[in-house]
């Protein structure tokens, strides 16, 4: 039982980074339909950001606290200009944008490489997040995993109520309803456009901020996580918060609990199965937008 | 009743003066091909270079399978290193073992196994690929049969082209992930390597390195014939029409999931026969050669070369394979930025491929370019 | 039900709660050309993507032919459905935009062909497809690619695509919105003419009113999801029942139509010809 509780408490601790990653994805992915390879390049952004500015301040605590802002705001420039010089003019073929953003993504790993060097960095983390806190008898939860856990819940609410009740979410929720009509309505598209690929993008820099906290950051560490967070996506259904939050969880959960009973390879092809079993029931995903237009 | 302001993709010209000009040009430019891999290539090149050669001439054949299955299909297969991969390990398990039965000692296990196993007997799914009829067969029908699956299960409910995309990513990611994990049966990281003999011949001996360089071409050419004729039958258009306006498809009573299934078989097909021919042309199967990177790596020749135009993915992936190979032990970071940049420009700037430069130019922005990619909208 | 056309019964269509089609009894016969009209969200559109399978629906949809008794269609899959010989338009024209005229009618008449067929490339122009050319008068553009066509001659090419598969069910949604006049007689003479085989039932969804009177030799009715009257154009036009629906609609949207003898455009806006006719 002691077992279980614990895997069950890593798979959420994974589902919280993976949701994390997966929240700028539903943005860009779900709600614009851009398939951004590079957005794991965003999240090696974000960590490396931190990574600097542990460099020039000194606690650790401090550091971590200002790279949350600067990581987004670092990340969403990236994502910003990508959409500006590239996925603009890609928007009527998703599938090219995909192979687009790759290249990109290797150009932006092999300017990590050549910026910090090949080798991972490890970050200090805070000490108020290095140790455990006991809650039962032989269960303990890690103070950083819990961070992230709080951390992406509380992007989570954030992002939904910059949806719901600012004029931007208005707009943005506009475009991807009926880009058209938004346009002739006097909203400037193309503008939404690139603050939806702001905060997205940002949104994968925090995402970087949160990861330094598990382990050491190299130019691959976005890549990693890229194709899981794509796959979060997928099952969540297009455009739904809820369905990326679920999903997320229950992936990471189902991971963690696979790979203690197997192997962690072993637990990869099993959640890939289960993903494309639940396709099969649900083939837009877990929520999905009812229209009527063909196909 | 001109063609010449079809699009690009469009096969079949149906004007008799350039159905004389199809006629002649298909197999002269078939011919010279052969010439030119089959005559001049060993002639001219050494040992080492037709060596090289061969290795690239396996991702054309890949490139084969992603210009029928991307280009004229438009799935976008972002895990033929999954079939590659197969196809190569099922050759590698059969050299390995006929290795190490040429040792003499009964019931001798490969070496790596010796290194890393429990040292106990050879794993059951190891065993049928003893027999060399079931190895060959496999390292087709075992890609084919996985990508029969995936596609079915894939293509049967509605799922969106972008999901296939990114579930075909992921296969890639979980079979490399899986092998890695293996080392006591797969060899893990190392993959499978240091072979001695392919089917009773030494590999060492150049002779016989050049007689893998012929398989390989006639290979090559073989697969390129079949692919062109896929490409001008009826199939061939069948498989655009699903590629514009799947849905269009079933009103008129064909089952689109079946036409995408063809395709993605048969180009895992090819990837398999490729991934085979590879491991005694260079001599190692592992999983740096078939995971996300590499697999996506298959679909840049293509998209360079043109991933409308059979020749121009065929010349593409060659092209990329040389570039790769030169740059990248010289200068490896300039590789990565040039590869990078290939990936922009010829994807999201010239759609068509090198192939289509000359169209374009021709057309000199005249035109809209009707075709570029409508059906993966949906 | 043997030869009986189209039967449908009971049938419902409900997307998250909200009920598109509510308990629709249809009977189209072979021979006929039936009109569906009713006011934007009537749920015409939506009953005819439940008879070609591509929305879920329960109740009954039975065509039946003079060589095969009534089959139910309910729960068939889409491409099952065509092979029936049940084909449709759509409301914005269809067609595989890379492929050239020819080609795709050639798709069209192929479905029933076998795997070595499909391997071999085509010899020439098969003797249906060129009827269809003729027919739809698109012989001298079969070589450009479908995408370049106009508005017009696409939604012809579509009609040719249904002539190709030999349907005896056609489903038309809107085939002659966006038309010029002349091509609007054309097609109308078309349908009229691939009606009279007494083989071929025939369904248009139409909101073009002058079109529905001049060609229509039946019409339905459809309101909230519901038949509300069925019988001939005059009849219709007779029906207590429409002229609430239509003319309460009316009164709200446009003062000046009080004594309309028909049901006038039932888009808010009619088009001049439809109100000039009602005046």
């Amino acid at each position: 039982m002691t077992v279980i509780l614990n895997q069950s408490f890593t798979g959420i601790s994974i589902g919280a980074v993976l949701l994390l990653i997966a929240l700028g994805l539903t943005l860009t992915f779900g709600q614009m339909g851009v398939i951004n390879m590079a957005h794991g390049e965003f999240i090696m952004a974000g960590a490396y950001t931190t990574y600097v500015l542990q460099e020039s301040i000194s606690s650790a605590g401090v550091s971590l606290l200002v790279a949350l802002p600067v990581a987004f705001l670092v990340a969403g420039a990236m994502g910003a200009l990508l959409e500006w010089l590239l996925i603009r003019r890609l928007y009527t073929r998703p599938l090219d944008t995909l192979l687009v953003t790759w290249g990109v993504s290797l150009m932006l790993q092999q300017l990590a490489r050549d910026i910090f060097g090949a080798p991972n960095v490890q970050t200090r983390a805070p000490d108020i997040l290095t140790g455990n806190i006991a809650v039962a008898d032989g269960i303990s939860l890690a103070n950083s995993r819990l961070f992230i856990l709080g951390l992406a819940l509380l992007s989570v609410l954030a992002l939904t109520l910059v949806l719901r009740f600012t004029p931007l979410g208005r707009r943005i929720r506009a475009v991807v309803q009926n880009r058209d009509l938004a346009e002739v309505s006097g909203i400037a598209t193309g503008t939404v456009d690139r603050m939806t690929f702001f905060i997205g993008s940002g949104l994968a820099g925090v995402a970087g901020v949160a990861i330094t906290l598990v382990g050491p950051i190299g130019p691959t560490t976005g890549t990693n996580y890229i194709v899981d967070a794509f796959l979060v996506v997928v099952v969540g259904g297009i455009g739904q918060l809820k369905g990326s939050v679920i999903t997320a969880f229950v992936l990471g959960v189902l991971q963690s609990v696979l790979e203690y009973s197997t192997t962690v390879s072993v637990a990869k092809v099993i959640v890939l199965v289960a993903i494309v079993a639940f396709l099969q029931w649900r083939p837009q995903g877990l929520y999905t937008l009812r229209t009527r237009s063909l196909a | 009743m001109t063609t010449t302001s079809a699009p690009t993709t469009t096969p079949a010209p149906e004007t008799a003066s350039e159905r004389a000009f199809d006629r002649f040009r298909v197999p002269g430019g078939f011919a010279l091909g052969a010439v030119l891999l089959l005559a001049v290539a060993p002639l001219a090149l050494s040992d080492f270079r037709l060596a090289l050669l061969a290795k690239y001439l396996c991702w054309a054949m890949v490139a084969v399978g992603v210009s029928l299955a991307w280009g004229r299909g438009g799935l976008l297969v972002l895990g033929q290193g999954v079939f590659f991969g197969l196809g190569g390990y099922a050759m590698a398990m059969h050299l390995k073992l006929a290795d190490a039965a040429d040792t003499g000692v009964p019931g001798a296990l490969p070496d790596f196994m010796q290194l890393y196993g429990t040292g106990e007997a050879l794993p059951w799914w190891w065993a049928p690929f003893a027999n060399p009829v079931f190895a060959l067969a496999a390292t087709v029908l075992l890609p084919m049969a996985v990508a029969a699956l995936l596609g079915f299960f894939v293509f049967r409910r509605r799922v969106r082209s972008a999901y296939f995309a990114i579930l075909s990513q992921a296969l890639a990611a979980a079979l490399a992930i899986w092998l890695v994990g293996q080392q006591a049966t797969t060899g893990g990281t190392n993959g499978l390597t240091d072979f001695q003999g392919f089917f009773g011949y030494d590999l060492d001996d150049p002779a016989n390195q050049r007689t893998v360089y012929f398989i390989i071409a006639v290979s090559l050419l073989l697969l390129m014939a079949a692919a062109r004729q896929l490409f001008v039958s009826r199939y061939g258009e069948l498989l655009v029409a699903v590629r514009n306006s799947e849905e269009r498809v079933r009103f008129l009573g064909y089952n689109p999931a079946n036409v995408k299934l063809v395709a993605y078989v048969v180009a895992a097909g090819m990837a398999g026969l490729a991934g085979a021919l590879f491991v005694p042309a260079v001599g190692i199967i592992s999983p740096a050669l078939i995971g996300v990177v590499p697999s996506i790596g298959f679909v840049i020749g293509a998209a360079v070369g043109g991933r409308g135009s059979l020749v121009g993915a065929v010349l593409g992936a060659i092209a990329v394979a040389w570039a790769q190979s030169t740059l990248s032990d010289a200068f490896p970071a300039a590789w990565t930025y040039l590869q990078g940049l290939l990936f922009v420009l010829a994807v999201g700037f010239l759609p068509g491929g090198l192939a289509s430069l000359g169209a374009v130019v021709r057309r000199n922005r005249s035109r809209t370019r009707t075709g570029t990619r409508s059906g993966e909208a949906a | 039900m043997i030869g009986e056309g189209l039967t449908i019964r009971g049938l419902r269509v409900s997307f998250d709660g909200y009920t598109a089609v509510d308990g629709v009894d249809l009977d189209v016969h072979p021979g006929d050309l039936r009109f569906l009209i009713g006011p934007n969200g009537a749920g015409k559109t939506t009953l005819v993507d439940a008879v070609t399978g591509l929305v879920k629906a329960t109740g009954s949809v039975r065509f039946g032919t003079d060589e095969g008794d009534g089959t139910e269609l309910i729960g068939k899959p889409v491409h099952k459905i065509a092979r029936l010989g049940i084909g449709r338009t759509f409301q914005t024209a269809t067609v595989f935009e890379e492929l050239t005229v020819l080609q795709n009618l050639d798709i069209a008449a192929g479905a029933g062909r076998g795997p070595l067929t499909m391997l071999r490339r085509r010899k020439g122009v098969p003797d249906a497809v060129a009827k269809a050319l003729e027919t739809t008068g698109l012989t001298e553009l079969r070589d450009r690619p479908a995408g370049v066509l106009a508005h017009g001659q696409k939604q012809w090419l579509e009609i040719g695509m249904l002539l190709v598969q030999d349907v005896r069910l056609l489903l038309l949604d809107e085939p002659v919105a966006g038309m010029s006049h002349e091509e609007r007689e054309a097609t109308g003479e078309l349908l009229q003419r691939v009606s009279e085989d007494s083989r071929r039932t025939v369904v248009v969804i139409e909101h073009d009113m002058d079109f529905m009177r001049a060609f229509a030799r039946s019409v339905t009715v459809l309101h909230a999801g519901k038949v509300l009257s069925e019988g001939t154009v005059a009849e219709v036009q007779a029906d207590p029942k429409v002229q609430e629906v239509y003319l309460g609609r009316a009164r709200d949207e446009e003062s000046t139509a009080p004594a309309a003898a028909g049901p006038p455009g039932e888009k808010p806006t009619p088009t001049p010809t439809a109100s000039a006719q009602e005046a």
